[in-house]
């Protein structure tokens, strides 16, 4: 099952004097469905581009299969990619163009209307066969672009922010159409994104990429309760970032003295020692808000400087005294208790079990 | 909002003057191609085929004809593949000078006739190919193949440059991704580059009447006719040859235009 199919070791790619791939080592599974997330320019559609053949690493080996891929031209693989633009031939209709792969395979003809016709009925747009590219929506779109790598039966798909152009009722839809394909093929699905929440509903694994580099691997809930270092905890956002001064250290917990207070955090395999400088992380949905303060460690005076509302869940943006801005999350319902308006001040408080120490980089 | 009216109605009185500027010598060629009087004069006489027999029934007129007719073909064949690979090698590569390399293609149309016939003359008799028909074909394709590359480099410009590489990513070799990607692609922009280098070929004058010799095409012809004495049959290969080029020229645009429409709302 965890038979990794494709190997990029010690990968990097260079434009020039441009860097756009630091260093990746990074193994892809057979059967997984992994994400490639970061902000943009962070070398991920290179990343992907290697994978295909479309870029070749300058340094490093990307292996598939056992075989070193390097030199293998693009039309030589076998790894479709479903572009952001999608990228649909214009002058073709649907099922020419779900056709064109098997075409250029030397698949003959009845052979290849057979195997585009079921992929069309399986991605359920089997009417709009012999329709024109220019007529469809973007979701049917969507679905012809991936009936067109899909039908090539490969054993790894690869997509480029494919969703990025539809709407976002549509993005939601076709999300659950992309995850059940990828579990009835059993295929390996390589996702690239910079949206977190594409990403964490889909992956089995999520990467994320910053400055041509990995800066973690991990499972959904891994990478949104333990970011490794400052730069994940940023990019996944909705985190409070403490940084400050290591005070005391005990067998199980330190203090560390920020411009916020004196706050203590979970030492788990990390080790601190007095006089360092450390950062932790407190997930926004894990601060407590409360009228009176608490009688507990860890607690901070805010005043709120304003509230985000998405669905049911609010945001809330606070300020300590030193201007430090603290992000809190809760149901909206439990909010309205409170009675908040901008300006008002509150009590913030979390337990220890909560807190969760980041790398020093 | 007053001002502004008088304002359309002059503009529309202006281009309604160009028009008329344009056309009415033109106008004027094809009425008297059918007048039955010899000299052009107002009132006309009545209503004649008779020019139009006299060059249909002159063995000269038709050997000119032909000529044009295989002048202007090879020339759009020849100017449109040149076209064709300069605008892709256009689109497709980043290299050195590449600025320079298609002000130089784009030049040959800037230069005065005279004198690219005269150079054309010069060097091509010095090559010993001189008065040939197919001096002449590469005498045009020079001339026309800008305007292919034009319309070719415009097309490509439109086109969504993950296409090609999808086609690869597809399993299209290089060769394969331009026979059926770039070349269906830019279809509509191929038929109308080899029109308009046909149409802009037929009815060349300069070039033609250097670099010919005796090979000579329709508007040569026609200039040789003028030259000798007033005649009406001038208006009706005239009205021929303007015929034949309008036709090139409008089917260029139909096939663009339309080609662009259904693109833009795709």
């Amino acid at each position: 099952m965890t038979k990794p199919l494709v190997i990029l070791e010690k990968v990097q790619k260079h434009f020039g004097d441009f860097i756009a791939v630091k260093e990746i080592n990074l193994e892809i599974n057979e059967g997984e469905f992994l994400a490639i997330m970061g902000p943009s320019g962070c070398g991920k559609t290179t990343t992907l581009r290697m994978l295909s053949g479309l870029e070749e690493p300058t340094i490093g080996e990307v292996r598939m299969n056992g075989q070193v891929m390097n030199k293998v031209k693009p039309h030589e693989r076998d790894t479709p990619l479903v572009w952001q633009s999608l990228a649909l031939f214009p002058f073709l209709s649907v099922i020419e163009n779900v056709e064109f792969g098997l075409k250029m395979r030397g698949v003959d003809k009845l052979e290849r209307k057979k195997r585009a016709l079921e992929w069309l009925e399986k991605l359920d747009i089997l009417e709009f066969s012999e329709r024109d590219i220019s007529t469809l929506s973007g979701g049917q779109k969507q679905r012809v672009a991936l009936a067109r790598s899909l039908v090539l039966e490969p054993k790894i798909l690869l997509l480029d922010e494919p969703l990025s152009a539809l709407d976002a009722h549509l993005v939601i839809r076709m999300q659950a159409v992309l995850v059940q394909l990828q579990r009835e093929l059993g295929i390996t699905f390589v996702y690239v994104t910079h949206s977190q929440s594409e990403a964490f509903a889909m992956a089995d694994r999520v990467v994320i990429m910053g400055n041509g580099e990995i800066a973690q691997v991990g499972t959904p809930k891994d990478i949104y309760r333990s970011p490794q270092n400052k730069f994940v905890a940023e990019f996944v956002g909705r985190n409070n970032i403490l940084t400050g001064i290591v005070s005391d250290v005990k067998k199980t917990k330190a203090k560390i003295e920020t411009g916020s207070g004196v706050f203590s955090v979970v030492l788990e395999k990390n080790s601190l020692k007095k006089g360092e400088q450390a950062s932790f992380v407190i997930s926004a949905d894990l601060v407590h808000l409360s009228t009176s303060e608490p009688k507990t460690d860890n607690t901070v005076y805010c005043k709120l400087i304003s509230e985000e509302f998405v669905g049911s869940m609010v945001t809330l943006f606070l300020e300590d005294q030193n201007n430090h801005e603290f992000k809190v999350q809760m149901q909206e319902r439990e909010l309205s208790k409170f009675e908040l308006k901008p300006g008002s001040k509150i009590w913030l408080s979390w337990s220890l079990k909560n807190t969760h120490l980041l790398e020093v980089n | 909002m007053n001002s502004n009216r008088i304002f359309n109605i002059a503009l529309g009185a202006y281009v309604g003057a160009i028009f008329v500027f344009v056309f009415a010598p033109i106008v004027f060629s094809v009425v008297f191609s059918f007048n039955s009087q010899r000299f052009p004069t107002i009132p006309l006489g009545s209503f004649s085929t008779e020019w139009y027999v006299k060059i249909l029934n002159d063995p000269d007129i038709w050997k000119a004809a032909l000529n044009s007719l295989i002048v202007s073909s090879s020339t759009a064949v020849i100017a449109t593949v040149l076209g064709f690979c300069t605008a892709y090698s256009d689109f497709r590569y980043n290299f050195r000078f590449k600025g320079p390399y298609i002000a130089l293609i784009l030049l040959p149309p800037t230069i005065p006739l005279i004198i690219m016939a005269l150079a054309m003359l010069a060097w091509l008799s010095k090559l010993g190919i001189s008065g040939q028909l197919w001096s002449v074909v590469i005498a045009h394709s020079v001339l026309t193949a800008p305007f292919a590359m034009a319309i070719i480099r415009l097309r490509l410009n439109q086109m969504d440059p993950d296409l090609e590489s999808a086609s690869w990513n597809l399993g299209g070799s290089e060769w394969a991704t331009m026979r059926y990607v770039i070349i269906p692609f830019c279809k509509p922009a191929i038929i109308s580059g080899l029109c308009l280098a046909a149409a802009v070929s037929f009815d060349e004058f300069a070039v033609s009447w250097f670099v010919s010799g005796l090979n000579k095409t329709l508007p040569v012809v026609i200039l040789e006719i003028v030259q000798g004495n007033i005649d009406p049959q001038v208006n009706a290969i005239g009205t021929f040859v303007f015929f034949t080029s309008m036709t090139l020229v409008i089917l260029a645009q139909i096939f663009f235009v339309q080609r662009q429409i259904k693109s833009t709302k795709s």
